[in-house]
């Protein structure tokens, strides 16, 4: 345990190796990540743009019902599962992989290990997950939130994901740094835990399906472990490598995030089934233990990030990426509470028909999630490139216009949750009375996803820039090349 | 020092634990439940939703109606009622335990309520006080029944005359029983909307039917055609602003059919041992419907309880 402490605890990835380690210099490191991850990150920024402009189709939906309502493919529930699953699948966990691998081959001193397999997997994964999409859209969706994608575009998606985890495992496998920094924890765990849900989900739902009220349980479980411990795992794991690296000390305790790390895996995986839930009474019952137990974790995490962070607020405003980040590890703090809280407080069992869900779930998978991945991959993309963005102000915009469209979605529709609960329990209230009351809480929030969408825009407008910067200087080394050739040639004549 | 192996072996027992409990359990728990009777007529339930309406499901879930629409009903709690339905043959006996279990009620007021029966004499109250209602009232020779009444915002809007069980989804699949209630509880649909033609009017133009929804209208479901030789009895009878054109009707697809069939499918009323209920057939033969079975024929769906 004593060398984990010196070595990789402190300062993640420092750039001086341990005594007696022959590090992998970081140009080589990057090098080996970069076709992959470009790749996946520039697709992820693109399924970000259909998650959004389909989030925004179905926001716009509330206000006039009669929106595209003529076209089959464009019903709100066609609409709504295409936006969830290009942000969930699309964006969430195809960037989430990337910053993995890019963590786990920095963190072990080593490269990548088969990019051109982990590159064919992204591409895998992608092609099922477009198939996936159209199939929904055209009407073949499984029935079921979060898995809608039909079985034969899901075996397409498992396919990607296993050899991007394959690569992930060996690449952590031949690492030259043995300690293990707890990032890695997190993120070996994360890669495990996803073949396991899904392909039970798949299987027991979809292909072999279970019978009755089990589906139901089943298709709760898949979605808690997807958004609340893969999510969780993985967005833990870069936010417990780029806070310290960034602020360039050292992560304020080493064990207090092992201890999350325990507790997460064996608390945050039991959620998901509400009391009133038509199942037997155990259920919910074991699924509020686990809830309420997931307490911990979330304070081990907010008392390590807060004294990480302390004293270094200014710091935080100077970095883009780093206040992404740190408003992603407020917003998983936020997002745990509300998920605890509104179990605990669900008297009546209306609050989880409310808008107050969607809310808490923007929150953990947009607010959490996608803005520490926001941060990892602003930080990440230009040591891939060797360039720095072309619109370094756009950086600063995105984290603005995605802060405010984050507050914007999910403030008016968690109070609108509330209040269309309390309005659910008084059944003197006529329905129809309640659905008008959420109107305006569902404008505002469709100015929330307007802004989300500019800022998605800018995202995609830098790392496309890069890409062009790039690509531009490649093909003038190359062309140099080979007219250095031809002058030399040319000059040899004469 | 390596962790590897360590970090494996943690997390393959923790999501081992959560499959065991949420996957494993459950199946074989309820995964193999069979129908049940139910409770005191002994009917099988639940029995396999006809064809139309299997097809209908298929509609349901390819439009995502459960986005919008959850079909689970929750219950706060049971109350009782006690109906009284014949006076026997000892009415002074009867009207001085009418009294003692109504003390509120003058002598007038109870002969009057006598003559109007069957009516509920308690209502809201607990189990044990019903019951002893109910002997002294019976000890008389007078005719009156404990009723079991779920209570709770969802069943008092009528989405449902109880809590929605596991029993009550057998075989339905996908089971989609929805996150939302952006639109009204479903669970109960077929008992509260019965009538087909309010369905496919409803679907072609919500606000038609409901006032104010914000239901997309679906008519991607319909057709518009020329009329040969006879209008279509299927054909919407729909208000001038938005008929078709003269020579033209609009008629339901086969998929619009059968979302109808599914949706009029839908029940929450049946009286299980898990869900006690008791169902309002007296009340239904005698025409009052003020007690338990009054929310059969309201078709608003957002129908105040009863008071």
């Amino acid at each position: 345990m004593s060398t984990e402490q010196t070595t990789p605890a402190g300062v993640p990835g420092s750039p001086s190796p341990g005594p007696g380690i022959a590090g992998i210099p970081n140009s080589e490191i990057d090098a080996s990540c970069r076709m992959p991850l470009f790749v996946m990150f520039v697709s992820a920024a693109i399924w970000l743009i259909i998650a959004s402009v389909f989030g925004l189709i179905s926001s716009i939906k509330f206000h006039s019902p009669g929106f595209l309502a003529d076209i089959a493919q464009l019903t709100y529930g066609r609409v709504r599962p295409v936006f969830v699953n290009a942000l969930i699948y699309g964006f969430g966990l195809q960037a989430g992989l990337g910053v993995s691998l890019w963590l786990v081959a920095r963190l072990g001193r080593t490269t990548l290990a088969g990019p051109v397999f982990v590159t064919f997997g992204a591409s895998l994964w992608n092609l099922g997950l477009t198939i996936g999409t159209l199939a929904i859209l055209a009407g073949e969706s499984t029935g079921f939130e979060y898995l809608e994608i039909p079985f034969y575009a899901a075996l397409l998606i498992f396919l990607g994901y296993l050899l991007i985890g394959i690569c992930g495992v060996l690449t952590l496998q031949q690492r030259r740094e043995r300690p293990l920094f707890v990032s890695q924890w997190f993120i070996l765990t994360a890669v495990f835990w996803f073949p396991w849900i899904y392909s039970t989900a798949n299987l027991l739902l979809v292909k072999y399906p279970v019978r009755g009220v089990t589906q139901a349980v089943i298709a709760w479980w898949y979605a808690d472990n997807l958004l609340w411990v893969w999510l969780a795992l993985v967005g833990l794991a870069a936010i417990f490598y780029f806070i310290p690296k960034l602020l360039k000390r050292e992560l304020h305790s080493h064990y207090l995030a092992l201890f999350a790390f325990w507790m997460l895996i064996l608390f945050a995986g039991w959620g998901g089934i509400a009391v009133s839930a038509p199942v037997p009474a155990w259920m919910p019952t074991f699924s509020m233990i686990g809830t309420v137990l997931t307490v911990i974790p979330l304070l081990a995490v907010a008392l390590n990030v807060q004294r990480t962070l302390a004293g270094n607020y200014s710091k935080v405003r100077s970095e883009p990426a780093l206040l992404f980040i740190a408003f992603g590890a407020g917003a998983f703090i936020v997002a745990g509470f509300m998920k605890v809280c509104g179990l605990v407080l669900d008297f009546n069992q209306e609050l989880r028909f409310t808008w107050f869900m969607p809310a808490r779930d923007l929150l953990n998978s947009y607010g959490f999630f996608a803005m520490v991945m926001f941060g990892a991959i602003y930080r990440i993309f230009p040591q891939l490139t060797g360039f720095e963005f072309p619109f370094p102000r756009f950086v600063r915009a995105h984290f603005w216009l995605a802060a405010a469209g984050v507050f914007l979605s999910v403030l008016p529709l968690a109070i609108g949750g509330v209040v269309q609960t309390l309005e659910l329990q008084n059944a003197n209230i006529p329905f129809m009375d309640i659905v008008k009351s959420t109107l305006p809480v569902l404008r505002v929030s469709t100015i929330g996803d307007l802004l989300l969408l500019a800022g998605h825009l800018l995202f995609l407008g830098n790392a496309a820039g890069l890409l062009v910067r790039f690509s531009r200087a490649r093909a003038m080394s190359a062309y140099a090349e080979m007219t250095a050739d031809l002058f030399k040639t040319a000059g040899a004549k004469p | 020092m390596n962790h590897g192996p360590l970090i494996f072996l943690a997390a393959f027992f923790a999501l081992a634990g959560s499959w065991f409990s949420f996957v494993l359990t459950p199946q074989v728990q309820v995964g193999r439940l069979d129908q049940t009777n139910t409770v005191p007529a002994g009917a099988t339930y639940p029995v396999s939703r006809p064809g139309l309406a299997r097809e209908g499901l298929d509609v349901y879930r390819a439009n995502g109606c459960a986005y919008c629409h959850s079909q689970q009903v929750g219950q706060t709690g049971v109350t009782c009622d006690v109906l009284l339905t014949a006076v026997g043959t000892n009415q002074p006996a009867l009207l001085t335990a009418l009294l003692k279990v109504k003390p509120a009620l003058t002598d007038a007021e109870a002969r009057r309520f006598l003559a109007e029966l069957p009516k509920p004499v308690l209502e809201h109250v607990t189990k044990e006080a019903a019951d002893a209602a109910a002997k002294a009232l019976n000890s008389t020779g007078g005719k009156a029944q404990v009723w079991i009444v779920p209570m709770g915002p969802d069943i008092a809007r009528g989405w449902g005359l109880r809590r929605s069980v596991a029993e009550d989804f057998l075989f339905d699949y996908p089971l989609m029983l929805g996150s939302q209630r952006i639109g009204p509880d479903l669970a109960n649909a077929g008992v509260r909307l019965p009538d087909p033609k309010w369905h496919l009017l409803h679907l072609y133009a919500p606000r038609t039917q409901v006032k104010g929804s914000m239901m997309p209208p679906y008519r991607f479901l319909f057709e518009k055609r020329r009329i040969e030789r006879v209008p279509s009895a299927d054909a919407l009878v729909l208000p001038p602003e938005l008929a078709p054109e003269s020579g033209f009707e609009v008629v339901p697809k086969p998929e619009a059919k059968a979302l109808v069939g599914y949706l009029t499918s839908l029940r929450a009323d049946a009286p299980l041992f898990d869900a006690p209920l008791t169902v309002a057939e007296a009340a239904v033969e005698s025409s009052t419907n003020s007690v338990a079975g009054s929310v059969t024929n309201s078709a608003s769906g957002t129908n105040a309880p009863v008071k």
